[in-house]
């Protein structure tokens, strides 16, 4: 077996163990969200058990649904997918990372949401419609915010390529870049609106003041909702790793090697379940924010990564 | 002529010549055999479209430039005429969308005959022929003459077809308006041509090359060409005349209109920038880069809140001219600072997007003019369901949505990558400030592109999804197979566009060789897979991979949970228990927008009021009736335009009172002149 052919089963692992950690990381977040609160935790697992149980039930359809409808759930699961396959979890200089670049990336999440979207407007009835409205809303102005943050950090490293941004980190070694900073504290914002998490949204409530991404689901069921739910599993997990990637590489493995694939894996974890237990409490001592405080709150998440990258041409490159 | 090959002009003489017939004989059409001569006229249309494209693309891939004289006109003018691979990239988008409405055109034309309100078709069809042979003709320009002449065909026979259905009163208010700027624009054009032939010594576009101009002259042939070309183009605050023009046309006019009339315009600017002027400076990219993410954003916002169907598609080619005028300023500031290759770029990238513009925003135009056909409806609020009515059109539309939305694997977000990649290399520039507007501005592209995927939920959600919101919209048919073959001929090459950037970029080369003497070297070096834009170990995309994966993730998690699955289960949507759900309680198309409204409020200028009609007194009166008034305006009409158009009513009417009417004092104003004139010569 050469090295390619290495790489690219390599990469298909991660991707697999990509999709399948993420109801585990749910999971995490899930309990640890129950015992801050005072409330009866459910065990780490049971996102998977969810999941069996919608991928095992019957699809009850609207009587007016389209095929639009039937398909969105394997566009936003396969988009989400797509976007997993590119994200360095546990080894950098991945084949797949070069098919899709940070600007491809946001735009699978622009795929997935724009057809998600599309699916709450299908059946007619107002919630859908409400949620559509309000998320594009959030979208349009969490997508710019994102953009920016990428942009500060591939003018510092000079490339959009995930694998050459992780690497580039991991070479600079503890710098403490102020652009980064940031570009850290934005893609954290930016990371909470897009998620769906509190104060932009919440995930556990199904009341028509507080419903974003919810409201637009409503409608479905079975394996449809299976794909879905896990899809948004994986994209919260995708941005915990990107933040992981960016901003605190140490650990990730840099070669094919047993060794340092092991201390990948480790370490991996380990970052993920600190930054699971800062979203917890970040999730716990916050309310959720009325829907048109939301444009101030991704207002400044824009402002902090346009500082950043202000501060990258003032500062770091030199004028 | 030159030696050589020059097959590819004599077909673009040809693609001429048959659009001539194409012309004449819908003239004739009236009289006998009306309905074989209408589809006759447009099969010659057809075969021009044919041959643009054979024409073009020879041009543009055999990397030829063809020159012919033709001694037509004045006996000491003669018409200079050429093919390079410029205008044959352009030909070849010109000869698509001809191909595309020709196909539409039979079928669509024929509900004017049947329609409540007959309406002659000779005319369209004559002035549909002269408004392609105008395009054709002045993409074959090689002076100054022959590109004002043609230039100005195009733009009259644009005023015709804008006026076609002229009994309505908008539309005659739109079709005057349109005059009045295709001629200010047209004017101004005139002015920069005027610059570069003083300097140039002729007309001919190969003096106007030679001319050594001043910085100052230069920069006021540029100012002119940018200012004439922008107004055709419909960058703000220029455009106001597109959103009131493009809608009122016939549909497949309105697809040539924006998909091809609107990209003269870049034409001209790249024509006359890159070629004729073409020692560029960035403060020029400045400008187009400032004016184009006004552009951009500015149309989009604007085409959110609009709910005719074509309107907002209208306010999109706004927002797209503006991303084409991004590119090719940031690729204006990379060769103006000594980075050719950047430049490259950011024309490749501008470029891109104008073949791309042109494809999804005809396909949007023919899809919306489906949806005119059907159901006699323009307006997004009384749509709804069509999908169920309209499949495949629905379909054709979706694609056009996605694409035009900037998200893989479709041609938008190829050039919008591109566009972001371009903008990215501003780390290398030296000026600071420059460093930092163009990541601004592309984030400023990235709220854009989120907005239009706003704006294109909508506009699919509201007229193809959800319940129909009235009756006979219920009742629509899917659309005749020439008008389905029209969208999926373009639908089909959004694809194409795509998912094979690297064989397009690669056509492009020769059109950047010539105007910037270099090519994408890194591009060509991968193989056709990768997109690969500033170096391998930058960033990439790969298209090709990107679909396969697609297919294959899409075709296994179908496989996997449809199969052995029991078939899905219909029942009635959860209604609350309040009882059987309407179509009053969807979302409206101004509902949608309503947090957009609110959050980008002082865009427009918003006037809201909600009218409750109460009987009774007391702490709980009966309400009657709510009434939700809303209206929307452009800034820029009311600054802009309504200033200027009272203060020249105003000057008109101070110069009225010498108008006296009376013969004896219309005599001492000729005594009066006759003198002074006399004075002057005897100077």
């Amino acid at each position: 077996m050469n090295s390619l052919s290495i790489s690219w089963a390599l990469a298909a692992a991660q991707t697999l163990i990509f999709i399948a950690a993420a109801p585990l990381m749910a999971g995490w977040v899930k309990r640890l969200k129950c015992h801050l609160q005072n409330r009866a935790a459910p065990v780490v697992w049971q996102p998977y058990r969810d999941l069996a149980k919608l991928l095992k039930k019957d699809v009850v359809l609207a009587e007016n649904a389209s095929w639009l409808f039937r398909a969105t759930p394997y566009i936003v699961f396969g988009a989400t997918l797509l976007a997993a396959a590119a994200v360095p979890l546990i080894v950098v200089h991945l084949p797949t990372a070069a098919i899709a670049d940070l600007i491809v990336l946001v735009s699978f999440f622009a795929l997935a949401r724009f057809f998600t979207a599309l699916a709450a407007l299908d059946i007619g009835t107002a919630f859908g419609g409400m949620g559509a409205s309000r998320e594009m809303t959030v979208a349009a102005l969490a997508e710019p915010a994102m953009l920016m943050v990428v942009f500060t950090l591939s003018m510092t490293v000079g490339t959009t390529n995930l694998s050459a941004i992780t690497e580039a980190a991991l070479q600079a070694g503890l710098v403490l870049r102020p652009s980064f900073l940031f570009a850290l504290f934005a893609l954290a914002m930016v990371a909470v609106a897009e998620c769906g998490r509190i104060p932009v949204d919440n995930p556990a409530t199904h009341l028509e003041l507080t419903m974003l991404h919810e409201a637009m689901i409503l409608e479905y069921g079975g394996r449809h909702l299976a794909l879905i739910e896990w899809a948004s599993q994986i994209k919260l997990m995708i941005y915990a790793v990107l933040t992981v990637d960016f901003f605190f590489p140490w650990g990730i493995a840099r070669d094919f090697g047993a060794v340092s694939l092991g201390i990948g894996i480790v370490s991996g974890t380990a970052k993920i379940m600190l930054l699971a237990m800062l979203l917890v409490t970040w999730e716990t001592v916050l309310a959720k924010m009325r829907l048109f405080r939301v444009p101030q709150f991704l207002g400044f998440a824009f402002l902090l990564a346009l500082l950043g990258m202000l501060t990258n041409v003032v500062l770091e490159t030199g004028g | 002529m030159n030696g050589g090959n020059a097959v590819p002009l004599f077909l673009a003489y040809a693609a001429i010549a048959s659009t001539l017939l194409s012309g004449i004989v819908s003239l004739f059409a009236v009289r006998r055999h009306p309905g074989f001569l209408h589809t006759a006229s447009f099969l010659f249309l057809f075969l021009a479209g044919a041959a643009d494209i054979t024409a073009g693309g020879w041009a543009l891939l055999a990397d030829l430039t063809l020159t012919d004289r033709l001694a037509l006109g004045l006996p000491w003018l003669q018409w200079h005429l050429r093919l390079d691979p410029l205008s044959g990239f352009f030909m070849v988008l010109l000869g698509t969308l001809v191909i595309a409405a020709s196909l539409y055109g039979p079928s669509y034309t024929r509900e004017y005959t049947h329609g409540e309100a007959p309406q002659p078709l000779p005319p369209l069809g004559v002035f549909t022929a002269f408004f392609v042979l105008g395009m054709q003709l002045l993409l074959l320009a090689d002076d100054a003459l022959v590109f004002m002449i043609f230039w100005e065909m195009m733009s009259l026979s644009g005023y015709f077809l804008v006026a076609y259905q002229h009994q309505h009163a908008a539309n005659s208010h739109a079709a005057f308006l349109y005059l009045l700027l295709a001629h200010v624009g047209a004017l101004v054009i005139l002015l920069s041509f005027g610059v570069l032939a003083a300097f140039g010594g002729g007309l001919t576009f190969d003096q106007m090359r030679a001319a050594q101009l001043t910085p100052l002259w230069a920069t006021l042939a540029f100012a002119c060409a940018f200012l004439g070309f922008g107004t055709k183009a419909g960058m703000v605050p220029l455009h106001v005349w597109l959103p009131d023009a493009h809608p009122v046309a016939p549909s497949h006019i309105s697809a040539l209109m924006s998909g091809v009339m609107l990209k003269m315009g870049i034409y001209g600017i790249v024509r006359i920038i890159f070629d004729l002027i073409g020692d560029v400076r960035w403060e020029w990219g400045v400008a187009l880069l400032v004016v184009g993410t006004a552009s951009a954003l500015l149309g989009v916002l604007y085409a959110l809140m609009q709910h005719d169907l074509k309107r907002l598609l209208a306010y999109h080619s706004i927002e797209n001219i503006g991303i084409i005028l991004m590119g090719l300023g940031m690729s204006m500031i990379f060769l103006g600072s000594g980075h050719p290759l950047l430049g490259t770029l950011g024309l490749v990238a501008a470029l891109y997007h104008t073949l791309n513009h042109a494809l999804f925003k005809g396909l949007l135009f023919l899809g919306a003019g489906a949806v005119l056909y059907r159901t006699h409806e323009r307006d997004l609020e009384r749509m709804g369901g069509l999908i169920h009515r309209m499949p495949v059109t629905a379909f054709m539309f979706l694609v056009g949505s996605v694409a035009i939305s900037a998200l893989p694997p479709f041609n938008g977000f190829v050039s919008e990558w591109l566009t972001f990649q371009t903008a990215l290399q501003a780390p290398t520039l030296d000026n600071g400030v420059l460093r930092m507007i163009m990541p601004i501005a592309a984030a400023l592209l990235a709220l854009t592109g989120a907005l239009a995927a706003a704006c294109f939920v909508k506009a699919f959600g509201i007229a193809f999804l959800g319940k129909p919101r009235t009756s006979h919209v219920a009742r629509a048919r899917e659309v005749p197979m020439g008008m389905l073959l029209g969208m999926g001929w373009l639908a089909a090459l959004c694809l194409v566009l795509g998912v094979l950037p690297m064989p397009t970029i690669e056509a492009m080369a020769p059109i950047t060789r010539l105007l910037v003497h270099t090519a994408l070297p890194s591009a060509t070096a991968q193989s056709w897979l990768w997109l690969t834009p500033v170096s391998p170990h930058g960033a990439s995309y790969s298209a090709p991979f990107l679909l396969l994966a697609m297919i294959m993730v899409f075709g296994l998690g179908y496989l996997f949970l449809k199969r052995g699955a029991r078939p899905a289960r219909r029942c009635y949507p959860w209604d609350c228990g309040f009882g059987q759900l309407s179509h009053r309680m969807e979302y409206t198309s101004t509902a949608f927008t309503q947090p957009i409204r609110r959050v980008f409020g002082a865009v427009w200028k918003v006037d809201e009021a909600v009218e409750i009609t109460t009987v009774g007194i007391g702490p709980i009166p009966r309400v009657t009736g709510i009434h939700h008034h809303l209206h929307v305006q452009d800034w820029s009409w009311l600054k802009v335009y309504l200033p200027i158009g009272s203060l020249v009513l105003k000057t008109a009417r101070r110069i009225g009172f010498i108008q006296t009417g009376s013969i004896h004092t219309y005599l001492k104003y000729s005594f009066g002149t006759l003198i002074l004139l006399l004075w002057v010569v005897s100077l």
